[in-house]
C-alpha cells in the first residue's frame, strides 16, 4: 500500500515536471495555429492591399506586468489593419527555446525578427544565420554583446538614472542630500546604466553625498536585508533612498516601517524608484515613493517605424531610444516628471 | 593549561571560534571608525521592536539555520546533500500563495481559502518533496545528489507554474506575521527557535539519533543489529524536505509573496556550508547539530558583517569566498596536528 502511494507521487510529479517542459511549446503551437487563422482570415485583404509583412518577435516570457503590457502592444501594434502579420513565440525566459524561435522564424522566411533576447551572450551563431537568410534583425529591451545585428530598439537607462538625479536636484533646490542606492543585480544592464546616470548628477552637486552602494539583486528580500543593514550604519544620517527598481523598494519601505522611520512625502526620507510597475505607481499615487522613473514597455511602434523606414530601403537608425517618463507623488510638480493622478494610474496599460 | 586544553578539545570549539573571529573584525572596524567598541552587540528596543546587528544575525540566518537542521541529518544518514532544499522552499511559498490568493491572481489583500489551509498545504508539499526524495535515494539507491536534483530543477519550475510565472502578493497582516514581529521579536528567530528545540529534544531524549548516526556509520552493520536503515534514511530525508517548507514560508511571510523565481535562490549551498562550518564530516555518520547551527549563523553574521564594512557588493562574493577559506582550514585536521605539534614543541622548549 504504502509503495503504492509512493509510485503515485513519483507518477504525479513527473505528470508535473512533464506539463512544465511542454508549457512553452503548446503556447507556442496556439500561439502560430492562431495567427495561421489570422494570415488566412486576411488574405483576402492582402490580396487587395498588397502582401502583408511578416515579422516574428521572441519574446522573453510573461513574468511580470511589464512583459504581458510589452506583448500586448506588439500584438495590437502588427496587426493585419496596419499591414502585418505577426508570429509572436513566448519562450517563457527559457534561452534554448528563444533561439529555436528565431531559427523557426528563419525558416518560414519571415521578412522582420525581432528580439526581445533573454540572455546577453551567445546570439553569434543563429544572428549569422538570419544574415545569410537575408532576414533583418531588431534587438528590442535589452543589449546583447554581439553586434551582428541590424537595428536596437529600447530605453535607455543611464537616461533614467539622470533624470532621477535631476528630479532630485530641482526637488532638494540646493538642500543638503545624503544618499544611500539600493542597486540592482551585479553587473545588470539596468544597474550599470541607472547608476552611471545617477552618478553622473550627483557629480555636479557638490551637497550631495552617497553614503553607501550596496546590491539587493532586484529582489524586495534583498532590498529589506540591505535596508535593514543601512538603518543601523547610517542611523538619522540619510535621507535619500534610491532605489533600483520597485521590489526593492518594497523591501526597503518594509525596513524602515519596522525602525519606525517615515519616508515618502509627509516623511523624512525621499524615495526614487524605477520601472514604474502598477503596484509601484500606487505607492506612488499614495505619496510613499516620491518619484517613479519609468522604464517604458510600450515600444512597438517604434520598432514599427524601424521596419517602416527599412521598407522604403532608406537610411534608419542603428539605436533608437523609446522615451521613458517618470512619476512625482500628488502635491509634488517638477520639470522633469509627471504628477501622478487616479486617471494616470487607471490609464496604463500595465 | 589543562582547562585551556579541555575548551580547544571540545568539539564546538572551531565553529564557536570561527564565529567570534567573524565578530571581532566588526569591534575592530567599529573602534576604527571611532564608534564605540560593541556597537555590533548592542541590541536596544526601538520602535517597539528589538534592534541591532545581532538581532540582523539571528533574524536573517534563521531561513538558513532551519534549513541546516534537516540538511545536518541528511548528511549524517546518508553521506549525501539535499541541493533541492532551496527549490522546495519557492514551491511551498508559491503553492502556499497561489491557495491563498487563488489562482491566476496575482495581488490580493483577503484571502481565497483559510490562512492555516495554505500554510498546511505548503507544508505538505514540502513533506511530499522530502519523501520524493528519501525514497529515490533509500529504495532505489540514487546517489543523492543526483536524486535531489530532480526537484532542484523541477522544484521552482512547478512553484512558478502555480503562480502563473507572477509573484503572487498576499496582502494580508495576519499572513505577514511569520516573517515580521510578536510583540517585540521577530518571528523567524522564534521559528527558528523552536525547530532547533524540538529537534535537539527529539535526538537527544529518543534513540532516533544515535539510529541515523550508526546508518551513517555503517548501514549494512545497522541493518544486520536490526535497524532499517532504508527507512530511516527517508526519514531524514523526509525531516529535510518539511525544514525546507518552514524556511519556504519563513521567507514567503518576510515579503508577503511568493516570489518563486528568487525565494530559497542558492540556499541549499548555504545549508550545506553550515553543516560544513559546523566541523560535521560531509562524509556522512556521526554529527553535532549544533555547529550546523552555529555554522547557519556565522554565514549569516559574514554577511552582515560585510554590510556593515561597506564593502561594494561586486567584491563581497570574493571578501566571503577568503572567510569561508579560512575558517574551513582552521578546522581542517592536517592544519590542527600542525598547530598541536607546534604548541607541543614549544612547551617542550
Amino acid at each position: 500500500m504504502k509503495r503504492r502511494l509512493v509510485s503515485v507521487l513519483i507518477g504525479m510529479t513527473m505528470a508535473a515536471a512533464m506539463l512544465s517542459g511542454c508549457g512553452g511549446s503548446s503556447d507556442t503551437a496556439t500561439d502560430e495555429a492562431a495567427d495561421d487563422t489570422a494570415a488566412e482570415a486576411s488574405g483576402d485583404e492582402a490580396e487587395a492591399s498588397g502582401d502583408l509583412i511578416t515579422v516574428g518577435y521572441a519574446q522573453v516570457g510573461h513574468e511580470s506586468d511589464w512583459r504581458t503590457a510589452n506583448t500586448e502592444n506588439y500584438q495590437n501594434t502588427f496587426t493585419a489593419e496596419n499591414g502585418y502579420e505577426l508570429s509572436f513565440v513566448d519562450a517563457d525566459n527559457d534561452n534554448a527555446a528563444q533561439i529555436e524561435a528565431v531559427r523557426s522564424f528563419i525558416q518560414q522566411e519571415l521578412d522582420y525578427i525581432v528580439i526581445a533576447p533573454i540572455e546577453t551572450a551567445g546570439w553569434d551563431t543563429v544572428l549569422q544565420e538570419a544574415e545569410d537568410a537575408g532576414i533583418p534583425v531588431i534587438i528590442a529591451d535589452r543589449e546583447i554583446d554581439t553586434t551582428n545585428f541590424d537595428a536596437f530598439v529600447g530605453t535607455d537607462t543611464e537616461a533614467e538614472g539622470e533624470t532621477a538625479g535631476n528630479w532630485l536636484g530641482e526637488y532638494l533646490d540646493g538642500a543638503e542630500a545624503n544618499i544611500l542606492v539600493i542597486e540592482g543585480s551585479v553587473g545588470a544592464s539596468a544597474t550599470l546604466g541607472r547608476t552611471e546616470g545617477f552618478n553622473t548628477i550627483a557629480a555636479e552637486h557638490p551637497e550631495w553625498t552617497i553614503l553607501d552602494s550596496q546590491s539587493g539583486d532586484f529582489t524586495q528580500s534583498g532590498g529589506q536585508e540591505v535596508m535593514e543593514s543601512f538603518i543601523k550604519s547610517y542611523e538619522g544620517q540619510f535621507n535619500v533612498v534610491v532605489c533600483q527598481n520597485d521590489n526593492e523598494a518594497y523591501g526597503a519601505m518594509d525596513a524602515m516601517d519596522a525602525a519606525g522611520i517615515t519616508y515618502g512625502v509627509d516623511g523624512d526620507v525621499i524615495i526614487i524608484s524605477f520601472d514604474a510597475t502598477h503596484d509601484g505607481m500606487q505607492y506612488t499615487l499614495d505619496g510613499k515613493i516620491n518619484c517613479n522613473v519609468e522604464c517604458n514597455p510600450i515600444q512597438a511602434e517604434v520598432v514599427e517605424s524601424v521596419i517602416q523606414i527599412m521598407e522604403a530601403g532608406e537610411e534608419y537608425p542603428e539605436r533608437t531610444i523609446v522615451p521613458d517618463e517618470a512619476f512625482v507623488a500628488p502635491g509634488i510638480t517638477s520639470a522633469y516628471a509627471t504628477t501622478i493622478t487616479q486617471e494616470i494610474l487607471d490609464g496604463r496599460a500595465y | 593549561m589543562d582547562k585551556i586544553k579541555k575548551i580547544t578539545k571540545m568539539s564546538l570549539f572551531l565553529p564557536i571560534f570561527s564565529m567570534i573571529l567573524i565578530m571581532l573584525i566588526n569591534v575592530v572596524y567599529d573602534i576604527g571608525i571611532g564608534n564605540t567598541p560593541w556597537n555590533f552587540f548592542i541590541i536596544t528596543i526601538k520602535n517597539g521592536v528589538l534592534y541591532g546587528r545581532l538581532i540582523d544575525v539571528l533574524n536573517r540566518g534563521s531561513e538558513v539555520a532551519i534549513l541546516a537542521i534537516g540538511m545536518t541529518l541528511v548528511v549524517s544518514a546518508s553521506a549525501g546533500t539535499d541541493i533541492s532544499v532551496g527549490s522546495v522552499m519557492s514551491l511551498t511559498g508559491g503553492m502556499c500563495c497561489m491557495l491563498l490568493a487563488g489562482y491566476g491572481v496575482s495581488n490580493t489583500s483577503e484571502y481565497a481559502v483559510p490562512l492555516m489551509v495554505g500554510l498546511l498545504a505548503g507544508l505538505g508539499i514540502a513533506l511530499v518533496c522530502g519523501l520524493f526524495n528519501g525514497f529515490l535515494v533509500s529504495y532505489l539507491n540514487i546517489q543523492p545528489m543526483v536524486a535531489t536534483l530532480i526537484l532542484w530543477s523541477a522544484g521552482r519550475a512547478i512553484g512558478l507554474l502555480l503562480c502563473n510565472s507572477q509573484i503572487v502578493y498576499v496582502r494580508v497582516e495576519s499572513f505577514k506575521v511569520l516573517g515580521s514581529y510578536v510583540g517585540p521579536v521577530p518571528t523567524p528567530i522564534i521559528v527558528a527557535a523552536v525547530c532547533i528545540a524540538i529537534a535537539a529534544v527529539v535526538l537527544k531524549q529518543t534513540s532516533l539519533g544515535l539510529y541515523i548516526q550508526s546508518v551513517g556509520i555503517n548501514g549494512k552493520a545497522s541493518r544486520i543489529s536490526g535497524l532499517n536503515s532504508r527507512r530511516i534514511i527517508l526519514m531524514c530525508y523526509a525531516i529535510c524536505g518539511l525544514c525546507a517548507g518552514i524556511a519556504g514560508l519563513v521567507a514567503t511571510s518576510r515579503i508577503y509573496s511568493a516570489d518563486t523565481n528568487n525565494i530559497g535562490l542558492n540556499m541549499e549551498l548555504d545549508a550545506i556550508l553550515a553543516v560544513a562550518l559546523g566541523g560535521n564530516s560531509l562524509g556522512g555518520g556521526k554529527f553535532n547539530l549544533a555547529g550546523s547551527i552555529i555554522g547557519a549563523y556565522t554565514i549569516q553574521a559574514i554577511t552582515t558583517t560585510l554590510y556593515a564594512l561597506g564593502v561594494s557588493s561586486a567584491q563581497a562574493p570574493v571578501f566571503k569566498a577568503i572567510v569561508v577559506i579560512i575558517i574551513v582550514v582552521i578546522q581542517a585536521e592536517p592544519f590542527k596536528s600542525y598547530i598541536k605539534k607546534i604548541s607541543g614543541r614549544r612547551a617542550n622548549a
